[in-house]
């Protein structure tokens, strides 16, 4: 058992992976979109969601007051961010809980990698994490001859195929049973080919039963943190959350800062918008609250638990009275299941550990707007992710709003300047829109240049770039709406 | 170790991280925040609605018994409603049944002593162990071995279906956990109508046990294609043994058990 997880591993040629570059955007959304198959799973998977979601909220005055609540609840969190941080590392560590503070992705790393080097060990489980995942900790510890291994199912297939999750809450959302069928049989020893999902489950809970029972340390992601008992608050299913933060000596869980609330209370409605919101249940398998490292007595639990609070970019974001809701998000995932560009074209067309609307909205705070500038864009306003989220976070306004930043002049003076400012700066765009907004302010210039795009039209270009790759030219109407009314509203 | 040999290695580093960090969450000082009362009363007031609506299910021991059955049953968990007196029997009986060669439990409680004595009283082959030593000396046999695990849970949450387990020294984290077969024992008075009002009277924010889990059905997964599979990581299955009657709790047997040293 012990070979068969390790071959598994040394299998994964997972030590390639780096942040994709953002830049190649559209290239990848269109391979998605030409790649019928990938449609296919990502438009049944949506469904599916979606309709599991709807079933959970059958009142909508009970969803709109819950979501109101889980609003508000956010927005106190965030309003009192620095007090809430302090008061939560005052009390982990009062209950024996290290807490950390990572300003970058690389200073997570390094924490994390010197508690691993303190206790010589060289075995990791790991909980589900987006926050691993966005800082690249796998990549970062198998480089310093760290094996960690990915105890979620969906995360196991992705981290065995090499890739990365294309959904936050379903990894391998993008995989079928055969995708899934040819990876185990390549690299779980005696796995004989089978789409049977059970079986593949059960091949899944084998190769990594060893693995939980030799790791020294169990590393995870946070939900919510409560400041006032000072409680970690991790949702699961699988109950591989639970073992890798029970049965390693050591747990180090890694939480984005914006996850505080003020009071345990205050994570009720939150859990129940998270979980009917993200997977359509009432409540997960497992609510798993940890406020101390094992106790004098008990016999199990690890020994030393560590926090890392994880900044990257997210104080930006809080800088800002529009951008702060972006913090407002709890991960649940409803925004890409209910999006129509995430539907067509996947998780991994983005390029970004967050996909879909959220993703569009934070990715330009941890990477920065010009790595991210199409994100952004990526998006018909349709406003069907502002709609569903549990948060009631503006996702439609915040779009419009980094589509601002990112066309802003790079060297213009504002209170509270984003990383990447200007990235889609045009001078030639600039001066487009100040003649056109130009035009029609002044009634006089309005006329004339009515008067001449009439006369004119025939001088209309054949090619007007994204335009006509599928569309018919435009070109302005021989005659003008306002002639045309003139015409009708005179008396024969 | 002591909290400060274990912090010297990132100690300056994350210092002066955390000073950077709440520096710029400072120089952006907020608008008032909204008082917290007001918050709380939002939320009471919304969770007492809620359990007005669902007075049906919700109101009275006996409509939370059958609520927190359905639900469960409706996550693949099988429950079992019996009297104090009955249980323990109709117990060993089932776990006889399902092939159950070891079984991990607190013997020193009340239900756990009852247990124990019925399983002897069927005269099974069956094995109980307490949980005796630290994990760490026999992390192999808890993983590979024992088949069942036993727990009392402290309380239940009727609306969820949701089981509210407080491991502790003799009923550790890792029983509910590790066996491919989790029993747990709950008893019918301690079921609340939903997690708030367990919350609040439990009165969770005058502190927290080192864990709390909350354990609504069997392990589970719907990460290949949407199809849900039972026993991903955690148990298999779940039984919930529901004890309706309490006057004469788990039969007040005080009997002496040897506890089989798990690590043997």
């Amino acid at each position: 058992m012990n070979t068969t997880a390790r071959t598994a591993h040394a299998a994964s040629p997972e030590s390639t992976l780096h942040f994709v570059p953002t830049a190649e955007f559209r290239q990848r959304a269109r391979a998605a979109l030409d790649d019928p198959q990938l449609r296919q799973s990502f438009r049944g998977a949506m469904d599916f969601l979606q309709g599991k979601r709807a079933a959970q909220f059958p009142q909508a005055d009970e969803l709109e007051q819950l979501r109101d609540l889980g609003e508000a609840v956010r927005q106190h969190a965030l309003a009192r961010l620095p007090e809430l941080l302090e008061r939560l590392e005052a009390k982990l560590q009062a209950n024996g809980i290290h807490v950390h503070w990572a300003e970058t992705a690389d200073d997570a790393n390094r924490i994390v990698h010197a508690i691993a080097q303190r206790h010589a060990a060289t075995r990791v489980i790991k909980g589900k994490s987006m926050a691993s995942e966005e800082i690249e900790l796998n990549h970062y510890l198998v480089e310093r001859g760290i094996d960690c291994i990915e105890s979620d199912m969906g995360e196991y297939i992705v981290q065995l195929a090499g890739e990365k999750p294309s959904h936050i809450v379903m990894p391998a959302i993008h995989k079928t049973k055969a995708d899934i069928a040819h990876l185990f049989e390549e690299h779980i020893p005696e796995t004989p080919y089978t789409e049977d999902v059970d079986a593949l489950i059960q091949t899944g809970r084998r190769a990594l039963r060893r693995a939980f029972v030799d790791a020294q340390i169990g590393l995870s992601g946070v939900n919510f943190a409560a400041a006032d008992t000072g409680t970690l608050w991790l949702v699961e299913n699988e109950g591989n959350g639970r073992l890798s933060t029970t049965v390693p000596d050591v747990h180090i869980a890694i939480m984005g800062m914006e996850k505080v609330v003020a009071k345990l209370e205050h994570i009720v409605p939150l859990s129940s918008l998270l979980t009917r919101s993200a997977t359509g249940q009432p409540i997960t398998t497992y609510f798993n609250l940890i406020s101390s490292p094992r106790r004098e007595g008990e016999k199990d639990g690890p020994r030393e638990v560590h926090l890392v609070l994880l900044d990257n970019g997210r104080t930006q974001a809080w800088a800002d009275a529009q951008l702060r809701a972006t913090l407002q998000c709890i991960r649940c995932g409803a925004c890409m299941n209910h999006c129509p560009v995430y539907t067509r074209i996947g998780g991994h067309a983005y390029g970004t550990t967050y996909p879909g609307p959220i993703g569009k909205i934070i990715s330009p705070h941890l990477l920065g707007l010009d790595a991210t500038a199409d994100l952004p864009t990526a998006s018909s306003l349709c406003g069907a992710c502002g709609e569903v989220c549990p948060v009631r976070i503006p996702i439609p306004q915040l779009l419009v709003r980094l589509r601002t930043e990112a066309n802003r002049a790079p060297d213009e003076a504002v209170a509270h300047p984003l990383r990447g400012q200007g990235a889609k700066h045009s001078k030639r765009e600039q001066f487009v829109w100040r003649f056109w907004s130009g035009a029609f302010a002044h009634p006089r210039a309005y006329r004339a240049l009515r008067w001449a795009a009439t006369r004119l039209r025939a001088l209309a270009p054949s090619q007007q770039m994204g335009w006509t790759q599928h569309r018919t030219p435009l070109k302005p109407a021989p005659r003008s709406l306002h002639d045309l009314l003139r015409e009708r509203d005179q008396p024969q | 170790m002591s909290a400060a040999t274990l912090d010297t290695i990132d100690t300056v580093d994350t210092l002066a991280a955390r000073a950077r960090m709440l520096g710029r969450l400072r120089a952006g000082a907020p608008e008032a925040a909204s008082p917290v009362d007001a918050l709380d009363r939002r939320i009471d007031t919304h969770y007492a609605q809620q359990r007005e609506q669902a007075s049906e299910t919700l109101a009275t021991q006996t409509a939370r018994v059958a609520q927190f059955q359905r639900m469960l049953e409706a996550a693949h968990a099988e429950v079992v409603c019996a009297s104090a007196a009955a249980w323990p029997a109709e117990l060993a009986r089932r776990l006889a049944a399902a092939g159950v060669k070891r079984l991990l439990l607190d013997t020193s409680s009340a239900e756990g002593a009852a247990l124990v004595d019925a399983l002897r009283a069927a005269a099974t082959d069956l094995e109980a162990h307490g949980y005796t030593a630290p994990i760490e000396a026999w992390k192999s046999e808890l993983f590979d071995r024992i088949d069942a695990g036993f727990t009392v849970a402290r309380s239940g949450l009727a609306a969820t279906g949701t089981l509210v387990v407080v491991p502790d020294a003799n009923a550790p984290r890792t029983v509910s956990l590790v066996p491919p077969l989790h029993v747990a024992l709950i008893h019918a008075r301690t079921l609340h109508a939903d997690l708030h009002a367990a919350v609040a009277a439990e009165r969770w924010r005058d502190g927290m046990p080192t864990n709390l889990v909350m354990i609504s059905g069997p392990s589970k997964t719907s990460d290949i294609q949407q199809t849900t599979a039972y026993g991903a990581h955690g148990p298999r299955a779940l039984w919930v043994i529901v004890v309706t009657d309490d006057e004469d709790n788990a039969s007040g047997t005080t009997m002496n058990v040897s506890k089989p040293g798990a690590a043997q």
